[in-house]
């Protein structure tokens, strides 16, 4: 996605004249990846999308995304991507949360915001405040956990089958599963020393060189 | 690119051993039984898995980019039609049910229903990496790994997806199964 037809020399403009005339609604902004990328106070979100869409014709909210940074302290940003159609213009406004802390709706001033609001409840856990009907949209019912967080194991807790004796499918903790050892070691480049052992290689003497080191983990 | 030969006898002049004067006998002796008296005599069995294979409506289950395949399967190009394997919207009136695609587990239970309201004798054909062990998305806390673990599958066919001819490729072994187990549930 690229800025044009705006230079980012515009996008900086547009994003000094919003923090200064948005009646304190933005904290900041940047140019990041070819967008203006605002920051918002959080609490007045919707206030904040109501005044980019009525004074600056940002008619559309394409997106509505939640992202897990654990390492903060307020963990989940909430990221807003609009689109005026009339200026050609995206733009990019993110707020942070935690866990705990509801963030008001956006349905008041895009409709469409609802089933994204329900995704970012879904996958992170992020709740919604005034939201009609906020619950899981994409995963399974009954499902427990946020898929999306960081801290939410990659296999999941459960898995189905179906079971011949009670006839129907049935949930059970996963343990079909065997982890694979990844390493992103090429054998034909090799690491730091120029050698990269293949897992299993017989061919190579034990003695010879010290085992590599640990790649990474999947 | 292969040469393209003329159809009829010119092209299979080409084969050998082909005499295009000569009838095969077989053939022959049915003609002339039928000719003579009216009418053959078949094996039960033999014709009820000829009837079989020769009518088997498969019920769609496209979840992915693998049905796209399907479809393209049952197109004009190979046309999936020409062996008597049709298309059939409901489940009650199809023998046959192609898992074309990732089942997650969300969807094993109505995958599960679907095939539980199949007639006997029912058959599945899993079509794709995801559908026959999960493939690529083996490790995600949402997929079933392989649908043989919610339904009981005949014919697995490889790829991801795979192409239309290989599913084409995948229908005549499930054909020659039929044709080779002959079963008869009563």
């Amino acid at each position: 996605m690229s800025s044009w037809p705006h230079s980012h020399a515009d996008l900086d403009a547009l994003g000094q004249e919003l923090v200064a005339n948005g009646a304190g609604l933005f904290t900041g902004y940047r140019v990041q990846f070819d967008d203006l990328s605002l920051s918002a106070q959080m609490p007045r979100i919707a206030e904040a999308l109501a005044f980019l869409r009525d004074n600056h014709q940002f008619q559309q909210l394409i997106d509505l995304a939640g992202v897990d940074y654990p390492e903060r302290e307020r963990r989940f940003e909430v990221v807003y991507c609009l689109l005026s159609l009339t200026r050609n213009l995206r733009i990019r406004l993110r707020i942070e949360t935690d866990e705990d802390t509801a963030v008001p709706t956006a349905t008041g001033v895009f409709p469409n915001a609802d089933w994204y609001e329900r995704e970012a409840f879904d996958m992170y856990g992020i709740f919604f405040d005034g939201h009609p009907d906020l619950r899981r949209i994409l995963t399974d019912y009954g499902f427990h956990g946020h898929p999306l967080r960081k801290d939410f194991p990659m296999m999941g807790n459960v898995e189905v089958r179906y079971d011949d004796e009670l006839k129907r499918v049935v949930y059970e903790p996963v343990k079909a599963v065997e982890w694979r050892n990844w390493d992103f070691l090429s054998p034909w480049e090799g690491d730091e020393r120029g050698y990269a052992p293949l897992p299993g290689d017989d061919k190579v003497a034990l003695g010879d060189v010290p085992p590599p080191p640990k790649g990474g983990q999947g | 690119m292969g040469v393209i030969v003329p159809a009829g006898a010119a092209g299979r002049s080409t084969v050998e051993g082909y005499d295009p004067k000569a009838h095969d006998p077989f053939f022959d002796g049915v003609s002339q039984q039928l000719a003579d008296k009216g009418f053959i005599t078949a094996a039960a069995d033999d014709l009820i898995t000829w009837a079989r294979t020769g009518s088997l409506m498969w019920m769609t289950f496209g979840l992915a980019c693998c049905a796209v395949e399907m479809m393209q399967a049952s197109m004009p190009r190979y046309d999936l039609e020409r062996y008597g394997f049709a298309p059939r919207a409901s489940p009650r009136q199809s023998d046959v049910m192609i898992v074309a695609g990732t089942l997650v587990n969300k969807m094993a239970p109505a995958l599960r229903k679907v095939y539980d309201q199949m007639p006997e004798p029912r058959y599945v054909i899993s079509m794709g990496s995801c559908a026959n062990g999960g493939g690529y998305y083996y490790f995600s806390y949402s997929t079933v790994r392989g649908c043989d673990r919610v339904v009981p599958v005949d014919v697995y066919v490889p790829g991801c997806p795979p192409t239309a001819e290989a599913l084409v490729y995948g229908v005549l072994q499930l054909q020659k199964k039929i044709r080779r187990t002959g079963t008869i549930v009563r």
